[in-house]
């Protein structure tokens, strides 16, 4: 495999790569908490965070953690950075980290930054992996970002709260709970295959 | 009753899985073929119980006299890795067929989200030991059921037409929702 370039790291998580529509990583966050645009684009920015310190640190510390404790080294960087995101989340935006709930600590156990660490992190340089995590974040965040406003705008009609259907458009209830989750998203794959598939026919 | 109540909650109507989106990623990955998938689900209701005991523990008689709350995930996350590692080893010391049996599935729980939302969820709904307890067994059936519920579908789906751009996970998406509507008539059971 060839060396890819800066640019080619860095954007190859938007699409290529996409950590949700392409590699199937973080849904657990993906489906839960893109009931409204507003919390898929905190989940998204929460995640980004965490991942490029912890990419960060890993890189840096990559000699000295031994191969057999890696996998907890990473588990306690990661869920340091996110006590981190979280006590920020509540003090300045508490409306979020409320609804959001339990969601933010599950960011520990998000199978996308764990990946990232094991896959890429620990085995670049620091300079290499703050691009990847960036990447790998904004595709997180932009996946997110579009599936909540699916589901905010037929869910509730509205878009980061402000309405933009027309007046008597009959909200889709089943939009903002579970199934409507689950079949947004599997919609979302299903377009992410098929242009992947034209793209290369 | 309060304790069946939350047996039948945490199991049916606020199913992990297709109502809080807990563990999704085993619910994609192991949901091939049932009788796999039935033991990952036993596999996690164990350890799901024994780590809410212990977080339980931990929390109440560790992190808050001490005044540590701070310190919840690290702790938290920390306790599962090692119980896992630590399961993993009593499992093949005292039952090698039930070892054979769990396989790769053990270690991969680590990472489960199921396993420390539950242990976050309990601490947030403060829970006493007992109902701790039964929550993480109701969590653990519910998650079985739906892994199984999801494998025998998907058995079937191997002889379905399914459009191109459909396959794999797109479908399994949508299989999901439709089964997440269904458990969403469990809402009115309480």
């Amino acid at each position: 495999m060839k060396e890819k370039t800066a640019i080619q790291e860095l954007i190859k998580g938007i699409w290529d790569e996409n950590p949700v529509l392409v590699q199937l990583l973080g849904l657990c966050p993906t489906l839960a908490v893109t009931s409204s645009a507003e919390n898929g684009l905190a989940m998204g920015l929460a995640a980004t965070f965490v991942l490029l310190c912890s990419s960060f640190l890993v890189s840096m510390f990559r000699k000295m953690i031994p191969g057999q404790v890696r996998i907890a080294a990473y588990i306690v960087i990661i869920a340091t950075f996110v006590t981190i995101a979280d006590r920020f989340l509540a003090a300045f935006v508490p409306d979020i980290s409320k609804s959001l709930g339990p969601f933010i600590p599950l960011i520990i156990v998000n199978c996308m930054i764990l990946g990232r660490q094991e896959a890429f992190a620990s085995k670049n340089g620091i300079g290499r992996s703050l691009l990847d995590a960036m990447g790998m974040g904004l595709g997180f965040t932009i996946t997110l970002l579009v599936l909540s406003s699916i589901r905010e705008i037929l869910g509730s009609g509205t878009l980061f709260g402000m309405r933009v259907m027309w007046e008597s458009f009959a909200e889709w209830g089943v939009m903002t709970q579970a199934p409507g989750a689950f079949i947004t998203l599997g919609c979302l794959i299903a377009g992410a295959n098929w242009i992947n598939a034209r793209r290369k026919a | 009753m309060n304790l069946l109540v939350i047996f039948i909650g945490a199991a049916l109507i606020n199913n992990f899985v297709l109502q809080q989106f807990l563990g999704i990623c085993p619910f994609v990955g192991v949901s091939k073929k049932v009788d796999s998938s039935f033991s990952m689900g036993m596999a996690t209701t164990f350890v799901m119980v024994i780590a809410a005991m212990v977080t339980w523990l931990i929390y109440n008689l560790i992190l808050v006299p001490f005044d540590l709350q701070i310190l919840q995930y690290v702790a938290f996350i920390l306790v599962i890795a090692s119980l896992v590692q630590f399961v993993e080893m009593f499992i093949k010391k005292v039952s090698k067929p039930l070892y054979d049996a769990l396989g790769i599935f053990l270690p991969l729980i680590t990472t489960n989200c199921a396993i420390l939302g539950l242990a976050l969820t309990a601490v947030l709904k403060e829970y006493n030991f007992m109902e701790t307890l039964i929550y993480g067994v109701g969590a653990g059936i519910g998650f079985t059921l739906a892994l199984v519920i999801m494998a025998g579908i998907r058995e079937e789906l191997e002889l379905v037409d399914v459009p191109k751009s459909f396959q794999g996970a797109a479908i399994t998406m949508i299989i999901a929702g439709s089964l997440a509507l269904a458990f969403m008539g469990f809402a009115g059971i309480i």
